[in-house]
């Protein structure tokens, strides 16, 4: 099943090899993982996305809280939480007719289009990772020049929070 | 008191009470020589290679019970350091590794011996660190010790760039008595409930065993353990990390389990109705196959490490805590409650046990001209009576050496269990040497692994450190020869030891004595002549059966009731069975 893991780690400079480290070495499975600073400059918050039995769930929240550099950690999948993932696509927008899809797209899926040029739009989405997967699907896949995904990042709905 | 970085080291080491540095000397490191050479309160033992700096600490801290403590320099000071300190990772051993760097401002540049340490240890240490800045180097080491001490012990490195030892900056300093580090607080005490429940459920048992390993004797637990199992009147399986911890001569002890262990200890595994584990982690050596594994048991594991509970086997009843803790208050509960323990059906247990006892597994044919290395490691353990320290390498001879040498004190018994080093026992028994000078020391090795780190044979000699070598000496990669034999067919690819040195002319060559055996009359006269040599490092090489097999044997697939059980004890088990008595 798939668990989305949301950590307090150190903000030094081996703490993410570490965390890497861990995935890549006993094996698990790692489908996206965002880090960065949060208010407190000694502390990184991280959020990984992983997949795997309740037993390997288990052993990964174990192992992960083993880590000397890991402050806190909590799996959110059981609680109730929020999940978001930023992309931005670059598709090709030559012709008034395929400029008009774009954007009529874009307006549906609630994008927004930050940048362009005479032949291409940049365009910026925020949602789960289906939305994002939904929007991609909906293109052209000719017309896609690149695509840029932030990975997940979580939070606890109401006044839990991860914090110290 | 003002001080330079490699003061701050050779002070901190000092009043940390470390008495003894291993360690080998390299342009990252030669401030820190420098002032190593101007002091006499911490002493440094020169080894002759990076490993067997290692393997020397890991000894002395399997031995003591407190940290080991390696320098040496960057590049390849730190890899040639890596096997060691893996070795004392996989076995939880208190190591505090401190290697050289290259010079803060060209780390990055492929500098001249530059290699990451930090990233290349990264995933065979409890910790490591990179020391940035001078004055946190002093609350670094401290945490290097703190983390390698406590909890579940293991290595930590401390990589120190060469710039933040040179000897003309100098700061204040002040041994840091404590240091805190927010993430990490192991949890000795163990969760009150779920002791009680343990309690109960091992009080219901109609076949229980008592199943434990080294985590006892990291904790210093041995005390209560033995009140434990003696309470309790059940049966107690040790793993191979953990002989010694009960005594080996004791009865209610069944023997070593898993892959090596007796046929009574893995029966009894496989029979049992209730099975508490502590301070061990159902490795695969233990468990066999683990679809197979305890069918009837419900199963106690108690841990300090969260993460090895239920990480192969499922746990009924986990609790983390340290094992002394947890088995005092187990103590307590038992004398508690109104429970008591089932007689009749430990009886009729005990009886089932007994008669699986009788078959002898480790029993093997006596041979009138050809040496048998069982009886080696008998003759050994008769003339040092039982009580010397016995480091051993990798092969047939560790398991000989765990099967035959009857530990009855914890931290006698020294060998690389999870890892599997050979090369550890030479060096591992200059470590205890040092610590125990007025003790035997042996080292139980093969003529393969010894020459993994005979080099050290020069530094026993340099330090006095007169250990005995006791060689099995098969002529085979024998453990590897075994599995050939087993299971291909006999086809001995690259096992056989050609062209062996003169082992006694070499350890002659090397300053000590140097004692070869090859006919069973002659062993024991050869044995107490190697001990009563008190002050001489002695080599007894013995030539033994090439093709002796370590039996029983639980091969791959394999559950705790199918092991491969030897040839003698297959009569024995023919002659029962024609008997109908047969259990
Ligand atoms: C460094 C290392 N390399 C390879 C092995 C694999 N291995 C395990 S036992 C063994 C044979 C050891 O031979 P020897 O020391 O002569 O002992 P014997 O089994 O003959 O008693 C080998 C090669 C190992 N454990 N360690
Ligand atoms: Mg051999």
């Amino acid at each position: 099943m798939r668990h989305i893991i949301s950590l307090l780690v150190e903000n030094e400079a081996g703490a993410l090899s570490r965390i890497s480290g861990l995935f890549s070495a006993r094996g698990y499975n790692i489908e996206s993982l965002t880090v960065a600073t949060t208010e407190d400059q000694t502390l990184s918050r991280m959020t990984i996305i992983t997949t795997g039995s309740d037993r390997i769930i288990e052993q990964i929240t174990k192992q992960l809280n083993k880590l000397i550099d890991v402050v806190k950690l909590q799996d959110f999948t059981e609680g109730n939480f929020i999940e978001r993932e930023m992309m931005f696509v670059k598709v090709k927008a030559d012709g008034e007719s395929q400029r008009a899809e774009v954007k009529r797209l874009s307006d549906i899926f609630r994008a927004r289009i930050i940048d362009v040029t005479d032949t291409t739009f940049c365009i910026e989405l925020t949602g789960s990772g289906d939305k994002l997967d939904a929007y991609i699907r909906s293109m052209h896949e000719n017309n896609i020049v690149e695509v840029v995904r932030s990975g997940s990042m979580g939070i606890m709905r109401g006044e839990k929070a991860l914090t110290l | 008191m003002e001080l330079s970085g490699s003061e701050i080291i050779i002070q901190f080491l000092k009043d940390e009470g470390v008495k003894h540095l291993f360690g080998y000397p390299g342009g990252a490191v030669l401030h820190i020589y420098d002032a190593l050479q101007k002091q006499d309160d911490v002493e440094h033992i020169l080894v002759r290679h990076e490993q067997g700096a290692t393997h020397a600490a890991d000894g002395y801290a399997r031995a003591t019970g407190k940290p080991g403590v390696c320098l040496v320099t960057s590049g390849p000071g730190a890899t040639n350091a890596i096997t060691g300190i893996a070795t004392a990772y996989m076995d939880s051993v208190p190591l505090v590794v401190i290697t050289g760097q290259v010079p803060s401002h060209v780390i990055g540049q492929d500098a001249f011996q530059e290699v990451d340490a930090v990233g290349v240890s990264r995933p065979c240490v409890k910790h490591n660190f990179l020391v940035k800045d001078l004055n946190k180097l002093a609350e670094t080491l401290k945490k290097a010790f703190f983390v390698a001490t406590t909890g579940r012990p293991g290595p930590v490195v401390v990589d120190i760039p060469k710039d933040i030892t040179a000897p003309h900056i100098k700061i204040p300093y002040q041994y840091p008595e404590k240091v805190e580090i927010r993430s990490y607080n192991p949890n000795f005490k163990g969760h009150p409930r779920q002791i009680k429940r343990a309690v109960e459920l091992l009080l219901s048992a109609k076949r229980p065993i008592i199943y434990t390993g080294g985590g006892i004797i990291m904790a210093d637990a041995s005390q209560e353990l033995r009140e434990f199992v003696r309470k309790l009147g059940y049966p107690i399986t040790q793993t191979l990390m953990g002989l010694g911890a009960f005594p080996g001569t004791d009865s209610q002890f069944i023997g070593m389990l898993g892959m090596h262990g007796t046929y009574e200890a893995n029966m009894a595994m496989h029979e049992c109705d209730v099975l508490i584990c502590i301070g061990a982690r159902f490795d695969d050596r233990i468990t066999g196959v683990t679809s197979k594994f305890c069918p009837y048991a419900q199963i106690i594991h108690i841990d300090i490490d969260p993460a090895s509970i239920s990480k192969t086997i499922n746990a009924d009843i986990p609790i983390v805590g340290g094992a002394k803790q947890v088995l005092i208050e187990m103590l307590k509960q038992i004398d508690m409650t109104e429970l008591e323990v089932d007689k009749t059906a430990l009886d009729a247990w005990w009886k089932t046990i007994k008669s699986w006892q009788a078959q002898d597994s480790f029993a093997y044919e006596q041979t009138k001209d050809l040496i048998q290395p069982q009886a080696a490691v008998e003759e050994l353990y008769k003339v040092t009576k039982g009580d010397a320290y016995v480091t051993s390498d990798v092969g047939q001879h560790q398991m000989y050496a765990a099967q035959f040498y009857h530990f009855d004190e914890p931290r006698r018994w020294i060998n690389s269990g999870g890892l599997g080093t050979m090369g550890f026992g030479l060096p591992a028994a200059m470590g205890v040497k040092l610590a125990f000078p007025d003790k035997d020391v042996a080292c139980v090795t093969g003529e393969g692994s010894i020459q993994m780190c005979i080099q050290e044979l020069s530094t026993c000699l340099q330090y006095d450190l007169p250990v005995k070598i006791i060689n099995l000496n098969n002529r085979y990669l024998g453990m590897v020869r075994q599995w050939q034999e087993f299971f291909y067919e006999k086809r001995y690819s690259h096992v056989y030891m050609d062209s062996l040195p003169d082992f006694v002319k070499l350890t002659e060559a090397y300053g000590h004595v140097g004692i070869r055996v090859d006919h069973p009359d002659d062993l024991h006269d050869a044995m107490k002549e190697a001990f009563k040599l008190k002050d001489r490092t002695v080599f007894l090489d013995i030539i033994t059966d090439q093709e002796a097999n370590v039996y029983p044997m639980i091969s791959a697939g394999k559950a705790h009731n199918e092991m491969d059980i030897s040839p003698l004890q297959q009569k024995v088990q023919a002659s029962l069975k024609a008997k109908g008595e047969l259990v």
